[in-house]
């Protein structure tokens, strides 16, 4: 078996450059406050990496805005920061933490916080007044997000109403809002997770250390290897072991787990997705296992 | 995905086609979408056991393939698909984007909006009832939409033995049909989404025909389409300041038809303003020529005054009007108030418009047009005159689909009310 890695030449890949780059122009031509949604994750590192080929050589006139859940690795906010630093943006963070420290939220049982996400989220939104944001979500990703558009106008409540949407029709984008309502946008909605892994090995985009083969002590919970942190360790039969591990997506350390792997380059990494039998969500992520309608029931409620 | 099977030279050359299927839960539509990702692999294991256990779930011993797409919350409890929704599959040859349309009550809104990106459609026929009022209406929607292919799936053949004399009666009235809304030659094939023939697997023995997914796998591309007239709708001005480019001054946008190469002259309308191409920035860097479908941001000789809603083009000229004399479809459940104010967004230009009266009506199911003047309905399809406040530069959509389209929008609440076609002749449906 041999692995090809695509080089630029790839035509289906280029099309999808092509279309985000447009994407993003329509964003920063028709909004006055738009913000893009940087995680840190693959998804967003490589959103912002057509972001800024879409205006280049200008600088990037789009804020950088990071829901923080306080449970998340390390090497992922030392990424983020470098990245910030190197290109000279400018970062909003939404801690949930402090949404917790006042009594604005209150943590759950089970100590997961990404459903606790939306309302800083929508605070942020509103505080900074910010009109458009960019996402990276991917229709590939869930079956809610199938039906996503690419522009996505939400109230103040953030809500999703499937039924509301507007038709999409051409490339003829239509982000115009009432006030106090919002649009999110989706420029890689067409991208599948393969897509994203050969584009980041077209463009050499950098990721955190995370993506790529690593030995870490991990526990296991639910079929998924979990890294012990803030969010909690192993408790009861679990046992911590190091593994040869690498995360498929970035996420609230105690719902995302990782993948035992040996894949510590690009090339092994898609080779690695090309054959697994698994969806990244389904593979590590503990939030969309919640019921067949977990990711649509929290669109509907301002999540991503 | 099949990537690691492939050679290197497959890989590169693989390119995208945008597909809309068209047709009805009672024709099969959502099997053969679970049949397409089955078959092409694009269903990972987990997808697989949720559908499987959801198909359990509601009594079935065997995996529902419609469950995989029918997604949402409101669709699984009502057993209906109520917007479009897109899915990926991918061969080692082509990657398809698929917009997934339903066929119910809002059917001509969705399948407008799926077809206008599409550049192949498949239309599904049950077999066992053949042509229907809803095969005509979809036929005369992608015809008027100038989806560049459009496939016919005779399905369930399974369901009648495959019987070679019931798919040839199925496929003269299919041919009837495509006549008389203008679609010339239409593949006409028999497939099982159920069970899965002729749809990657191969056929019966008397089908000489290729198999539904090696049809779209040859399908030819709009990137083979570099004869077309060059037009580049201006989305952005591109001016850093900068202390490392402090002069630098670009028009970008995505190249909506035809090819621009260093040196070319290039005049943008409305204004009329002309000059010469001396640079082309691409995705990948500095291009010596871009094509349909680039985004690119191009430098010219002089300075001109060029605004986004500019259209650029070379040697064949686009018109400039301030009257849309447009075949809309209605998108929402108001019908327009007479002389109602409107917004119009052609291309990347978005100016204040008000509608003139309802000069005929489609009727789809006789495929004809009819006198009428009264308000257009959710779903309708009419002639309508759209006055504007500022020029714009626009093709005929039957020339040029990319800048020969544009939708009406609502200024107090945004709604998308309207996809407007420009061009009051559009060929066949006129004709019929």
């Amino acid at each position: 078996m041999t692995t090809v890695i695509p080089t630029a030449t790839d035509v289906s890949l280029r099309e999808l450059e092509a279309e985000a780059i447009e994407i993003i122009r329509e964003v920063v031509a028709e909004f006055d406050r738009p913000a893009l949604l940087f995680s840190g994750g693959k998804d967003s590192a490589v959103l912002l990496h057509l972001a800024r080929k879409a205006v280049w050589p200008a600088p990037l006139p789009i804020t950088l805005l990071h829901v923080d859940t306080g449970h998340n690795l390390p090497e992922v906010l030392d990424f983020r920061d470098q990245v910030v630093a190197e290109g000279g943006h400018r970062l909003v963070v939404a801690e949930v933490e402090k949404w917790l420290a006042d009594g604005r939220l209150t943590e759950r049982p089970d100590g997961t916080r990404n459903p606790l996400q939306t309302v800083p989220l929508l605070d942020t939104i509103a505080d900074q007044r910010f009109d458009a944001l960019l996402g990276g979500a991917r229709r590939d990703e869930d079956r809610a997000r199938a039906k996503e558009r690419i522009f996505s106008v939400r109230d103040a409540f953030g809500s999703w109403d499937p039924r509301k949407q507007r038709p999409e029709l051409w490339r003829i984008y239509n982000g115009r809002h009432a006030p106090g309502e919002h649009t999110r946008v989706f420029p890689i909605s067409n991208w599948t997770e393969l897509d994203v892994w050969r584009y980041i090995a077209a463009e050499n985009v950098a990721l955190p250390s995370i993506y790529y083969a690593h030995e870490r002590p991990v526990f296991q919970r639910d079929g998924m290897w979990l890294t012990p942190g803030p969010w909690g360790g192993p408790r009861g039969s679990e046992t911590l072991q190091t593994r040869s591990v690498r995360y498929r997506t970035v996420g609230d350390g105690s719902c995302t787990g990782a993948v035992e792997s040996s894949a510590g380059t690009i090339a092994e990494v898609i080779e690695e997705i090309s054959v697994s039998t698994l969806t990244e969500r389904g593979a590590t992520r503990a939030d969309d296992r919640l019921s067949e309608a977990a990711m649509e029931d929290r669109k509907r409620e301002g999540y991503f | 995905m099949t990537i690691t099977e492939s050679t290197a030279t497959d890989v590169a050359s693989r390119d995208q086609l945008r597909l809309v299927i068209a047709g009805s839960v009672d024709d099969g539509k959502s099997t053969l979408v679970g049949r397409l990702l089955h078959d092409t692999k694009s269903i990972l294991a987990d997808q697989f056991e949720a559908t499987l256990h959801a198909s359990q779930g509601r009594g079935a011993t065997e995996i529902d393939l419609a469950l995989l797409t029918d997604g949402l919350r409101a669709e699984r409890e009502q057993g209906i698909t109520i917007d479009v929704a897109y899915r990926y599959f991918a061969t080692p040859r082509r990657s398809f984007v698929l917009a997934d349309t339903p066929g119910h009550v809002q059917y001509t809104r969705n399948t407008v909006t799926g077809a206008s990106t599409a550049d192949a459609a498949v239309v599904l026929v049950d077999v066992r009832g053949g042509v229907s009022a809803q095969t005509r209406r979809h036929a005369a929607v992608l015809s008027l939409l100038r989806v560049p292919h459009v496939v016919f799936a005779i399905n369930k053949m399974d369901a009648v033995d495959w019987s070679e004399e019931r798919f040839a009666q199925v496929a003269d009235d299919v041919r009837d049909v495509a006549a008389r809304v203008g679609l010339s030659a239409p593949e006409i094939l028999p497939i099982s989404a159920l069970t899965g023939e002729n749809v990657a697997a191969p056929g019966p023995d008397w089908y000489a025909g290729l198999p539904l997914l090696t049809v779209l796998e040859e399908l030819p591309t709009r990137i083979a389409d570099v004869d077309e007239p060059f037009r580049l709708p201006v989305q952005l001005v591109i001016r850093p300041r900068t202390a490392e480019h402090p002069d630098y001054r670009g028009l970008a946008g995505r190249v909506a038809s035809g090819t621009i190469s260093v040196g070319d002259s290039v005049t943008a309308y409305p204004s009329g303003t002309s000059s010469v191409v001396v640079g082309i920035d691409g995705a990948t860097g500095e291009l010596e020529q871009a094509r349909v479908g680039d985004s690119i941001t191009l430098r010219l000789a002089d300075e001109l005054d060029i605004a986004r809603g500019e259209v650029l083009t070379t040697s064949n000229p686009i018109r400039t009007t301030q009257q849309l004399d447009a075949v809309l479809t209605w998108l929402d459940e108001r019908p327009p108030a007479p002389r109602q104010r409107v917004l119009v967004k052609v291309g990347t230009k978005t100016t204040r418009a008000m509608l003139g009266a309802v000069q005929g009506v489609w009727h789809v199911d006789d495929l004809c047009w009819q006198d009428s003047s009264a308000p257009l309905q959710l779903n309708d399809i009419g002639r309508v005159s759209v006055q504007l406040a500022e020029p714009v530069a626009v093709d005929d959509y039957a020339d040029q689909r990319a800048t020969g389209a544009f939708v009406v929008i609502d200024p107090d609440t945004g709604a998308t009310l309207a996809a407007g076609l420009t061009g009051a002749d559009l060929g066949a449906l006129t004709t019929a």
